[in-house]
């Protein structure tokens, strides 16, 4: 289904706009003490999932900057790129799913999921600390394991909160061919 | 809640700036700060965001809720830093004069210490400025000054877009929370991970499904005023640069050049009073 470039425009404000409440003022307490769930990521991967890596990346990139620019404590450029970069490679997905002709079999599941881990393994594995150190000059360790404990609370989140998100969409969605001519 | 950004409106020379001049201060002068280790080059720039900061007639008590997150999260960073890396200052600058022992690893040194002074020296650098850029930019001129800067007009479109609906979807994600909380969701401690997940699942799912009716309607009404049809468009907020613009673009400017004319001259980006 080709999509005019416009939903595409306002598909990115209102997935920045969304990212930005959850990731602002949604919490739910994780395990590990005065840490949260970060919801955002899951919806992320949803809309990338359905409106491609150029709206995955640009969701990141906004929302993610318009939530440090709300705390006023300077804009962490390095996690911001990440979030950027986690959107666009979930966005890849987007070309073999067929969302909004509603579908959403465990093939999809899978390949989702499959997206989704290597988008968050690379955006907090590798980027989000390459960065850290390049533009902040941090010891490596420190931000490798902060990456990884981020990325792997990430992952978990997205897979549960992304895949519900995908499947309630795909259910919503009349599917194409579902229609039959009766004689 | 509809002043999330925190945009102060009072009469002043800095919010007499337009946002887009504003804007590219702002990105010089963080990459100014972010770019050098630099103490002397650090504390100029902490004195001259002060001074900013007066000149702005932006209160301490109008950011103090925000400046009480920074102060957090720079004490959290330092002491990361400090536990992971008790010898970076060290590596960094290649002496090392030890102060005394904490036992272990943990040696105090000159070197760390100084390290950490600049970090905080950084933080201290870019923090008023990024407030002050907060308080002082309207946020419908936010997405005008963005086109103004070079970024094509559908992205600025889509950041006013998102700055025009947060409130929308604050609003709504509370209205759905309270409903399906009274339908016995629960979110708390109480509930297991993944319960928890789960619920929160039951609250974005319909929140997500009006979202997306909501593009629709937003792209049809878009797309019925032919959006995106001219290489160009006009903003309602954009406003004429004046010679004050000019200044401070040029002086953010001289500071950046400041910032790599020492990372240059000092051979790195850190610069040792140890040697």
């Amino acid at each position: 289904m080709k999509r005019s470039p416009i939903v595409t425009v306002v598909a990115i404000g209102i997935g920045a706009a969304l990212f930005f409440v959850l990731g602002r003022f949604v919490s739910i307490p994780s395990p590990v003490p005065n840490t949260n769930i970060a919801l955002q990521y899951g919806l992320l991967a949803f809309m990338a999932a359905l409106f491609g890596p150029v709206a995955g990346l640009l969701i990141g990139l906004i929302g993610h900057a318009l939530i440090d620019f709300s705390y006023g404590w300077g804009v962490w450029w390095s996690w911001v790129i990440a979030s950027g970069v986690f959107g666009c490679l979930v966005g890849l997905v987007s070309s073999k799913l067929k969302l909004a002709d509603g579908e959403f079999e465990k093939k999809d599941i899978l390949r989702f999921n499959l997206f989704q881990i290597c988008g968050h393994i690379i955006a907090w594995g590798l980027i989000a600390p390459v960065l850290d150190i390049v533009m902040y000059a941090e010891p490596a360790n420190k931000v490798f394991l902060q990456g990884l404990v981020g990325g792997v609370s990430n992952i978990v989140t997205t897979a549960i909160v992304g895949t519900l998100l995908c499947i309630a969409y795909a259910a919503s969605r009349p599917r194409s061919g579902s229609l039959k001519e009766e004689k | 809640m509809t002043n999330i950004f925190n945009y102060i409106d009072r009469p002043s020379p800095i919010h007499r700036l337009t946002g887009a001049t504003k804007l590219i201060c702002l990105l010089l002068w963080s990459f100014a700060a972010m770019s050098t280790y630099d103490t002397r080059l650090l504390v100029l720039l902490v004195v001259l965001s002060l001074l900013l900061f007066r000149i702005s007639k932006i209160r301490i008590a109008d950011v103090r809720f925000m400046l009480g997150f920074t102060a957090v999260f720079m004490l959290l960073n330092n002491l990361l830093v400090f536990l992971f890396s008790p010898q970076h200052g060290v590596e960094l600058y290649g002496t090392r004069h030890v102060l005394f022992s904490l036992g272990g690893n943990y040696v105090i040194t000159k070197e760390q210490l100084f390290y950490h002074l600049n970090l905080f020296l950084k933080y201290l650098a870019s923090i008023p400025v990024v407030l002050l850029f907060v308080c002082t930019t309207n946020p419908s001129e936010f997405a005008a000054s963005l086109n103004r800067i070079g970024v094509k007009y559908s992205i600025a479109y889509s950041v006013a877009l998102a700055l025009r609906y947060i409130p929308d979807i604050q609003r709504e994600y509370h209205e759905i929370s309270q409903a399906q909380q009274a339908r016995g969701i629960e979110m708390s401690k109480k509930e297991s991970l993944f319960r928890r997940l789960k619920s929160a699942s039951a609250i974005l799912i319909p929140l997500i499904l009006s979202s997306m009716d909501r593009i629709e309607v937003i792209s049809n009404a878009m797309e019925l005023r032919c959006f995106g049809k001219n290489k160009k468009r006009s903003w309602y907020m954009a406003r004429p640069f004046t010679k004050w613009d000019w200044l401070a673009m040029s002086g953010s400017l001289l500071l950046l050049i400041a910032a790599f004319a020492l990372n240059i001259l000092n051979g790195s980006r850190f610069w040792s009073p140890f040697l």
